[in-house]
């Protein structure tokens, strides 16, 4: 595999970019592995990357039904942020953060992250106050956070609708400029590129369709491409958690499966710099500006259950009528694409990293909207759990009997019911 | 746009409805150990496909329905008053 340089994408510039290597290769599954990672999304891809990369681990597979990022990992508005307030997503997310911003050159891939801010808008002086907190204990925990008054935030995203008869008017800012977006399939890309330079085997087109179990363990995983035997098995599914749950024999989980829209517009003139985030009263919007010019922007979920990879209208108008009450210059601008995902909305709103009830079994799952900003961590800390099999303390509570125990970890306030932690 | 036949005022739109969850969920009496009570607040089936849920026709007659309704394709199979006693008044025509 050639490593990209400033030289090797100028000498390919002069000869057509006809001169790449594979990325990736594509390999037979062997009988068996040390460890198979089911599930080629981010998180798994990143998964297998730090098994290598941090533990030095050989014969890592991993299992992907369709194509890499072809799920959740393809399906996203592409924010990146660490504004979290709870103690253990705090430091998770801030990690998650930091590796962002060095993940270009870890990966030796142009992961195109752009620190452009995170701009959370605020209409009340309650809420104001509230911001204040969470951004103060980010300030007081090593991130960074500030509270823009109205004059700032003007001075710097000009066009929004700062109209006094607004139904929510805007009095100001929570604001982390480290913050942004990055480029979605050049992570997935750059991960699965990574990993298989250190051994990694990834199996596309690989089904998982059942398990085998034998004493409290699962031996071999039944694929659409035949039996893989495994010595420790990482489930990464997020979305379809419950249904590879099933199929190793268990029952329930504390996740229901939900779907979320993603909007992308025609390309326009450069008009937005930053991340910006509307959220109040019945509103939920976030809207951000691609490389390419989309306004790239998503709202709330679906409100009821559903597998199916595909919106439902009403969804679509909630937002539109988001986007022209804080964005009236997009008026009339039209709709490029819409997708659809499908997401593990758990009881609380956040995830699991853990063992399971099988010894060699472990789970990454319940990602709710969040899973995007998460990857890098999130394979950072499911690596070092299947590796040393004991969670490292920024995960210690990221259990699936955290629910029993009274130690929730809702970030939102919202109580025990899925949809309601966007 | 899911059409839901609501058995008290006829075919509409489900942005008429707010969606309750898992319609399947019995919950235990109230003196029942702690770990029944946490099964029934938080762990899910989660079921691919068929499944009993909960809606509130809140911009209608606002009563709590019974939908089974496959969570893949959105197929709806049968609707019924949640309430059996509200049920069985609509079955009489009373």
């Amino acid at each position: 595999m050639t490593r990209f340089s400033a030289w090797s994408v100028f000498r390919n510039g002069l000869k057509g970019q006809r001169d790449w290597d594979r990325q990736w290769r594509d390999p037979e599954p062997r009988h068996e592995y040390d460890i198979v990672i089911v599930g080629g999304g981010l998180h798994g891809l990143a998964t297998a990357y730090y098994l290598a990369k941090n533990h030095g681990l050989k014969n890592i597979a991993v299992v992907e039904k369709g194509w890499l990022g072809g799920g959740n990992g393809g399906r996203n508005t592409t924010i990146v942020r660490s504004n979290y307030f709870m103690p253990g997503n705090r430091q998770f997310y801030e990690h998650s953060l930091e590796l962002w911003e060095d993940l270009s050159h870890e990966l030796n891939y142009n992961v195109m992250f752009s620190q452009r801010s995170h701009i959370s808008l605020l209409h009340s002086p309650a809420a104001m106050d509230a911001a204040a907190r969470r951004y103060n204990t980010m300030r007081l925990t090593g991130s960074d956070g500030e509270i823009w008054d109205l004059n700032t935030l003007k001075a710097n995203v000009p066009h929004l609708n700062y109209s006094a008869d607004a139904r929510f008017p805007i009095i100001g800012a929570a604001v982390q400029k480290r913050a942004g977006t990055a480029r979605h399939d050049a992570v997935a890309w750059g991960y699965a590129r990574a990993a298989d330079s250190l051994g990694v085997d990834i199996l596309q087109n690989c089904e998982v369709t059942g398990t085998t179990r034998e004493d409290g363990r699962i031996t071999a995983l039944e694929t659409s491409r035949g039996t893989i035997r495994a010595k420790k098995v990482g489930f990464a599914v997020a979305g379809n958690t419950t249904r590879l749950w099933q199929m190793a024999g268990f029952s329930t989980l504390p996740i229901e499966s939900h779907k979320l829209q993603a909007f992308v517009s025609e390309p326009l003139k450069p008009l937005l710099d930053q991340v910006v985030v509307f959220g109040v009263g019945g509103a939920h919007f976030y809207i951000s500006q691609s490389d390419k010019g989309g306004m790239v922007f998503g709202g709330d979920i679906d409100w009821y259950k559903s597998y199916a990879q595909r919106g439902n209208l009403p969804i679509v108008q909630d937002v539109a009528e988001c986007a022209v009450s804080i964005l009236p210059c997009l008026g009339r601008v039209r709709l490029l694409r819409h997708w659809s995902g499908v997401m593990d909305m758990s009881m609380d709103g956040s995830p699991f990293i853990c063992k399971t009830p099988l010894s060699n079994l472990y789970l990454n799952a319940g990602w709710n909207y969040g899973g995007f900003k998460a990857s890098p961590a999130s394979g950072w800390y499911f690596a070092d759990l299947i590796a040393n099999d004991r969670p490292h303390q920024h995960i210690e509570h990221f259990t699936l009997d955290r629910f029993d125990r009274g130690i929730n970890i809702d970030e939102r306030g919202a109580g025990p019911d899925p949809k309601l932690h966007g | 746009m899911i059409r839901i036949n609501c058995p008290f005022c006829g075919e509409r739109d489900h942005s008429e409805f707010s969606y309750g969850g898992d319609g399947s969920i019995v919950y235990p009496s109230l003196d029942a150990p702690a770990e029944e009570w946490s099964a029934a607040v938080f762990q899910r089936e989660n079921i691919r496909g068929m499944q009993t849920e909960s809606w509130q026709h809140v911009n209608g007659c606002r009563q709590w329905l019974l939908v089974e309704r496959d969570t893949m394709t959105h197929e709806i199979q049968s609707v019924r008053a949640a309430h059996d006693g509200v049920g069985k008044v609509l079955e009489k025509g009373q």
